[in-house]
């Protein structure tokens, strides 16, 4: 399976998996077997996972997606695309993100 | 941005996540029916599976649905389906998976007698991520059968057990201690022990709820199962080192009089149950009216909110439960509680004498009360309660 992330592509949550709000928290939870190494396990994310998969909609190309968050944190392009690619990355590896187009 | 591992694995019950958000209700239990293709003889719930009255009265499909969506709006985490036997219910599967896809985990009670190739299959695709819980009544098909009074139950259950087996779903088993199957008991705690997800030797009933919507005639034979409080610990304790780890430890942490509050479990705090028929109660025992809330006129967070938390504030009235249970420091050690009440006497607070003879025998074991002493008049408890503690160097810590 092809890992590399792909700018032009839209990314969105795996239908394998649920993602939900609890309090402000949000975790992942697996809904097919696979997904994960174990029965029993969830995800949850840090505020940098949080506000990159709030806006992984299966709308919007990647590197959109990268512009608006550096808009939003006004941080370095440099540091907020290292950010994405690595979290996409991470969770495309493990199927909790899909591509939803061809780049 | 933060710079720390943007996604971390957690085991479900330890994830950090819980540490700090409370949602309102962690965990629904959902009979999803009272009514069981078995007919145990010590069962609290059942009604015949044919009982077409009692299913035409059953919540809907589409009204447990309802349910179940806001209970995760509300932030559960586990939904435990139970009964009578859920797997009655022919919506099973499609209950399960609206659960699973509002991404909650399911614990499922079963007797495993109705678990198919295409459930187990069903299960190993979309993992409940709670091993599913089935209760065994004996190790050959005389025993197991003198209790389910159901002819061919003891082939089907451990043909379920052994599907799950086959299609890797974990499973637990546990038993249920009754005349018939008491010369099973080794014979059961072997072959557990070779089920790969039994990390532990099995829990058993060993002294039996009474009908949790109080039958007379139904209790007399269930009372007439149960143990002497002495045959009940002896079994209770039969690993001695096991036991003793354990009762300490929770002793160590909540022996204490409880004064005269009811409420001293989590029932309805975080927890609540629906009945079959569309009423909350606080938990699977306590069916008592006063306890029920009546979900067609309110909401499950309504009740979460406003009508558990009244009810829980409620204090003993009974002068028996005043002078005896609030006084009482073996109140951990005791099953005596407000649903046990409900369930022997119709009442929240009146105490329980078998229950009560059980708790002074465990205490006597434990060396924490004399022959003949009754443990409301022990004025020096926390001196025994330490050096039983000090007894054993492990628990100072
Ligand atoms: S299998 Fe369970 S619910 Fe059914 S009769 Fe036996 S104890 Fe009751
Ligand atoms: S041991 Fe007896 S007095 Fe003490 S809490 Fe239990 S029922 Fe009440």
């Amino acid at each position: 399976m092809n890992t590399e992330v792909k700018m032009d592509s839209i990314y969105a949550p795996s239908e394998d998996v649920v993602v939900r709000e609890i309090e402000g928290e949000v975790i992942i939870v697996p809904l097919v077997a696979g997904v994960g190494n174990m029965e029993d396990e969830i995800f949850t994310l840090n505020e940098t996972g949080r506000a990159i998969l709030a806006k992984l909609d299966g709308k919007s190309r990647l590197k959109d997606v990268l512009e608006s968050l550096s808009e939003e944190f006004e941080s370095p392009a440099g540091e907020i695309d290292r950010d994405v690619i690595g979290f996409v990355g991470e969770l495309f590896k493990r199927n909790i993100l899909v591509e939803a187009s061809e780049g | 941005m933060t710079k720390d591992s943007y996604i971390t694995r957690q085991n479900w019950d330890d994830a950090e996540v819980w540490k700090h958000s409370k949602p309102l209700l962690r965990l629904l239990d959902v009979e999803l029916t009272e009514r069981c293709n078995n007919n145990c003889i010590h069962c609290l719930i059942n009604i015949p599976a044919s009982d077409v009255e009692a299913e035409e009265m059953e919540l809907s499909c589409e009204e447990i649905k309802a349910v179940l969506k806001e209970a995760a709006s509300l932030g559960c985490l586990t939904i435990r389906f139970t009964g009578g036997e859920p797997l009655l219910r022919d919506d099973f599967e499609e209950l399960y998976l609206y659960a699973r896809r509002l991404g909650m985990r399911v614990l499922l009670f079963t007797n495993a007698t109705l678990i198919t190739p295409h459930i187990a299959e069903l299960f190993s695709h979309v993992p409940p991520m709670k091993e599913v819980e089935v209760t065994v009544y004996g190790m050959k098909r005389g025993s197991y059968e003198a209790v389910t009074r159901k002819s061919g139950s003891f082939e089907a259950a451990f043909r379920g057990m052994g599907l799950l087996l086959e299609n890797d779903v974990p499973f637990v088993v546990k038993g249920a201690l009754l005349p018939p199957n008491i010369g099973d008991m080794e014979e059961f705690e072997a072959w557990a022990s070779t089920i790969p997800w039994m990390d532990k030797p099995p829990t058993h009933s060993i002294f039996l709820d009474l009908r949790c919507r109080r039958d007379p005639e139904k209790n007399r034979l269930i009372k007439r199962l149960r143990p002497s409080p002495e045959e009940g610990v002896r079994a209770l304790t039969r690993r001695k080192e096991d036991y003793l780890r354990g009762t300490k430890e929770f002793c160590s942490k909540f022996m204490s009089p409880p004064g005269e509050g009811l409420f001293s479990c989590s029932a309805g705090l975080d927890s609540c149950c629906l009945d079959a028929y569309g009423y909350l109660q606080p938990c699977l025992l306590l069916k008592h009216p006063d306890a029920s809330y009546d979900l067609k006129s309110g909401s499950l967070g309504d009740a979460m909110r406003n009508f558990f938390p009244r009810y829980r504030m409620m204090k003993a009235s009974n002068s028996e439960y005043l002078a005896r249970c609030a006084r009482c420091f073996l109140k951990g050690l005791c099953e005596q509680c407000p649903a046990k009440s409900w369930t022997e006497h119709g009442t929240l607070d009146t105490p329980v004498e078998y229950l009560c003879e059980v708790a002074h025998v465990k205490a006597r074991y434990l060396g924490i009360l004399d022959d003949g002493e009754r443990a409301w008049e022990v004025e020096n408890w926390r001196e025994r309660i330490e050096k039983m503690l000090k007894d054993d160097p492990k628990l100072q810590e």
